[in-house]
């Protein structure tokens, strides 16, 4: 009964960091159609900007978060104008190669200034407790209780601003948001900077418990791929569900049927949901 | 001047030269790096008729090479088999599991088709990986035997292995050749350029997408089983994902969708990689951003740039001639 | 020769066709107009078998299409194109309009690579169609040119003669008159008399009410995807219901 409130808890912990990278990935989607498969090297430079500031500028941890999420969130933003923007009518080939070669410049350019080997993220919160009979360290809890506050904090911010909702109604419609007179530009470019952070914070927070290095990035991109196809493609709901669907199946995957292949639960699940409903779950008919 | 740019001639002058080559230098590390593209080059042919030619842009295509070169390392290093059977087994293996991907990868469109390829090349290579019984597991998999000789004719010499790949990639480019400029061709491209509309006009764009498919995941086994004899030792890497953008690079750099693409880009990116050695991992510096320029400002490649400077040539050489007939029938008034 | 029985539509809550009722006879020329989002181009496209129908029934030549995919409407006879153009920009005007063909030809993949006699033949068939089909759409002078360098109207024509080289008994032209002078529109009508003499039954939708009104020899009206009117020229202009939902607008009902 113990492993089982364990892996719970390990799949909740999985699960927010995965419910927060994607939906920056369904964000993005939803608004520009783009399937960005930068996302992942967004994710990976948020966690080196995070390691670098803690370990050469001798921030405190949360401080250096704090730089990352502004710097990669920029990053973002530069990716669209620079990228995405000038490709916005052209075949849906096109966007896709160039964010795979954002990707692989993004990942170059980690490994030129920082090298390849694989580091590990000091971190305060490393204290270990008791919680409901099972033992977990306080970096654990941060990482849920950051990422709801998060995600409410960006549930708040969609639905009560103005700024939001620009970005609920252009991914509802788009040619009915121009109409009404939202300013595209500002709404992708604004998009792409939430994108960025939520996939910096992902990174940051889930560090310590993981590694950073230069290709981390790879299998989490896959599986936010995997998240919001279950989700549906541009659902915000979609992706915290789906986030937390498997985070839960890895951990009690990892348990209980074997520890080595636990990563392809994920890809089982997608090649499942793609077999049955080629659109996906939650496909709207849309021309 | 224009008989050099007639596509004939440039494509006999190009077979003589790399016929001519292993004579023309005893460099034989040149002579190594020159096979290797002309392995690669096979993979993006394969690459190029499903997502150049068929508009589906397949992300699986590293799997089906690493598919091609373990099947046909394993049938000759535990398997204990001869090396022509066992490319033709390799090549075998990776259609069959290509008919099967295709079948279910086809029926998604667009985006959902890449990610699902992305993730079905994901699988290939951790099976490869974590599969230690079988594939050895991250040790890789040593001391593959070199083609074994066909009667008198050998493959002991960098050289015959040389003219053993020419063969191949010669006979690849031959197939895409006739495939392109055929009624076949057509089709694909139709599909391509719209399935609502080559639907319906009559197409099953499914069936035809899947021939495309599976023929294309073919030449990616051809090319894993020559390379696995090639280069004689082969790891899990040779599956993962940066293969697959390798390719890419190869394909957008040399020309997405026209038959001398594949063959200019990897050869030009394969050789221009080795000079810059001292980049190893970090070519993608300078690709990575020369991939997104490319796809912004030139989408079709070197070889699409080549292509639509002669058609305007051709535009403006016929205006003049339409011009001069013109004029000489006022005279003739 | 095509009637449908029922054909409904549903896109999530929205309803694009709504029990429709309608038949189509040979030889003739029928017109689909209605307001904006009326769900004309669904009717098409429930016909050609783009989207399948949510209830109801299409049957052609007495026989039930209801089920069939687009490639296979097709190889029946049944054509259409697109309100959007959606042709091959890159590739010159008898390149796109060949491969129209295609479905009566069976060449695979062997016959490319070895270069069969079928292979040649059906080649030929198609280039010969093509041109047919370019000299009856009035282009064959701008076969070799690309069709990003045509004008709207040329590649509207350009995509009716794709649609003419499949050799259908029946075409369906989704406004084909949008955004094109009144010259040309004239020509566009003078054109489907032309099909329609040479035997091929024509089925558009038009905005262009002068053009609907002088070509059609029936016409039905569709508002928020049911059948509000049907009937000869004459009968649909003096119909109630019909100037109700052109001058009411149907946005705002
Ligand atoms: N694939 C689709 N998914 C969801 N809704 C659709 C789809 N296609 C059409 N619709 C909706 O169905 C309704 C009818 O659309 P349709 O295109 O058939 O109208 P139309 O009569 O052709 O209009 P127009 O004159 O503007 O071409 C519209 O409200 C449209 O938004
Ligand atoms: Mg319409």
């Amino acid at each position: 009964m113990d492993t089982f409130i364990q892996q719970i808890f390990n799949g909740l912990t999985v699960g927010s960091v995965y419910s927060l990278f994607a939906l920056g990935l369904t964000l993005v989607y939803g608004i520009l159609h783009i399937p960005n498969f930068a996302h992942g090297a967004l994710y990976m430079v948020g966690g080196y900007i995070t390691l670098m500031m803690m370990t050469h500028a001798g921030l405190h941890y949360v401080l250096a978060i704090f730089i990352s999420v502004i710097v990669v969130g920029l990053l973002a933003v530069l990716m669209e104008r620079v990228v995405f923007y000038p490709l916005r009518n052209t075949p849906p080939l096109q966007d896709k190669i160039a964010a795979i070669g954002i990707m692989l410049f993004l990942e170059a350019l980690i490994q030129f200034i920082w090298g390849a080997e694989y580091r590990s993220m000091p971190t305060p919160f490393g204290r270990v407790v008791e919680f409901l009979g099972i033992t977990v360290t306080t970096q654990r809890i941060l990482i849920i209780a950051a990422a709801v506050i998060i995600m409410l904090l960006l549930y708040l911010f969609l639905k009560k601003t103005m700024t939001g909702a620009a970005i609920i109604a252009m991914s509802q419609n788009r040619e009915g948001a121009f109409l009404s007179g939202i300013n595209a530009n500002k709404t992708a470019m604004l998009t792409f900077f939430i994108s960025g952070a939520l996939a910096a914070v992902a990174s940051s927070i889930s560090a310590p418990i993981n590694l950073v290095f230069p290709g981390m990035g790879h299998l989490v991109i896959l599986k936010a791929f995997v998240i919001i196809i279950i989700g549906g493609m541009g659902s915000i709901p979609g992706a915290i569900i789906g986030g937390y669907i498997l985070g839960f199946s890895e951990s009690l995957g990892a348990a209980f049927i074997s520890n080595d292949y636990k990563d392809l639960i994920a890809f089982i699940l997608l090649i499942m949901i793609l077999t049955l409903r080629p659109k996906g779950l939650f496909a709207r008919e849309v021309q | 001047m224009s008989v050099l740019f007639d596509s004939r001639f440039l494509s006999s002058a190009l077979l003589i030269f790399s016929v001519l080559f292993p004579f023309l230098t005893d460099n034989q590390y040149f002579l190594h790096v020159l096979s290797l593209a002309f392995i690669w080059a096979i993979a993006v042919y394969g690459l190029n008729l499903i997502g150049g030619y068929t508009g589906q842009l397949s992300l699986a295509h590293a799997g089906f090479f690493g598919v091609g070169a373990y099947s046909a390392g394993l049938l000759m290093v535990k398997g204990g088999m001869n090396f022509w059977p066992a490319l033709a087994a390799a090549v075998l293996i990776t259609t069959v599991l290509g008919f099967f991907v295709g079948l279910i990868a086809l029926r998604t469109k667009e985006h959902f088709f890449a990610i699902y390829t992305l993730c079905v090349g994901y699988i290939i290579y951790l099976i490869i990986y974590k599969w230690e019984g079988l594939t050895e597991g991250v040790r890789g998999l040593i001391g593959i035997p070199s083609p074994a000789p066909i009667g008198p004719i050998t493959f002991d010499t960098p050289q015959s292995q040389y003219y053993l790949l020419l063969f191949f990639l010669v006979f690849v480019i031959f197939i895409m050749k006739r495939i392109v400029h055929s009624l076949i061709g057509r089709t694909y491209m139709a599909i391509r350029n719209s399935e609502e509309l080559a639907e319906t006009i009559g197409i099953n764009a499914m069936k035809h997408k899947m021939i495309s498919f599976v023929l294309s995941t073919s030449f990616a086994g051809l090319a894993g089983a020559l390379y696995a004899s090639f280069v004689r030792f082969i790891g899990p890497d040779i599956a993962y994902v940066n293969i697959i953008f390798d390719m890419l690079t190869y394909l957008i750099v040399g020309g997405i969708g026209t038959l001398s693409g594949p063959l200019i880009g990897t050869i030009f990116i394969v050789s221009v990689s080795q000079s810059l050695q001292f980049l190893e991992e970090l070519r993608m510096l300078i690709f990575g951003p020369l991939l997104i320029a490319l796809i912004i400002f030139y989408p079709r490649g070197i070889a699409g740039g080549i292509q639509s400077l002669l058609h305007k040539r051709k535009k403006t050489l016929q205006i003049r001639k339409g011009l001069r007939q013109s004029a000489a029938v006022e005279e003739g008034k | 020769m095509l009637r449908t029985i029922g054909l409904t539509k549903k896109f999530g809550g929205l309803t694009a066709v709504d029990n429709v009722d309608f038949t189509i006879e040979k030889g003739m020329i029928t017109a689909i107009i209605g307001p904006n989002g009326a769900g004309k181009s669904t009717f098409f496209n429930l016909i050609s078998g783009l989207h399948p129908p949510s209830g109801g029934k299409i049957f052609f030549n007495n026989r039930d299409i209801t089920s069939l995919k687009p490639y296979q409407t097709a190889r029946l006879g049944i054509a259409r194109t697109f309100q959007t153009t959606h042709l091959f920009e890159q590739a010159t005007v008898l390149e796109n309009v060949m491969i129209g063909h295609r479905l009566r030809t069976k060449s695979g993949i062997w016959d490319a690579v070895f270069k069969t006699k079928r292979l040649k033949r059906e080649e030929k068939a198609a280039r010969e169609k093509a041109y047919e089909a370019l000299e009856f759409t009035g282009l064959v002078g701008t076969a070799d040119r690309l069709v990003s360098d045509l004008s709207q109207e040329e590649k509207k024509r350009t995509a009716i003669a794709l649609a003419l080289a499949t050799e259908p008994q029946i075409i369906f032209l989704d406004e084909p008159a949008a955004g094109i002078n009144p010259e040309e529109t004239e020509k566009l009508g003078q054109l489907m008399k032309q099909m329609v003499s040479k035997g091929i039954t024509v089925c558009l939708i038009e905005h262009k009410m002068q053009l609907v009104m002088s070509l059609a020899d029936r016409i039905m009206v569709l508002n928020h995807g049911k059948k509000i009117a049907e009937g000869t020229p004459d009968e649909i202009k003096n119909d109630d219901a019909v100037i109700r939902a052109y001058l009411g607008g149907g946005k705002s009902a």
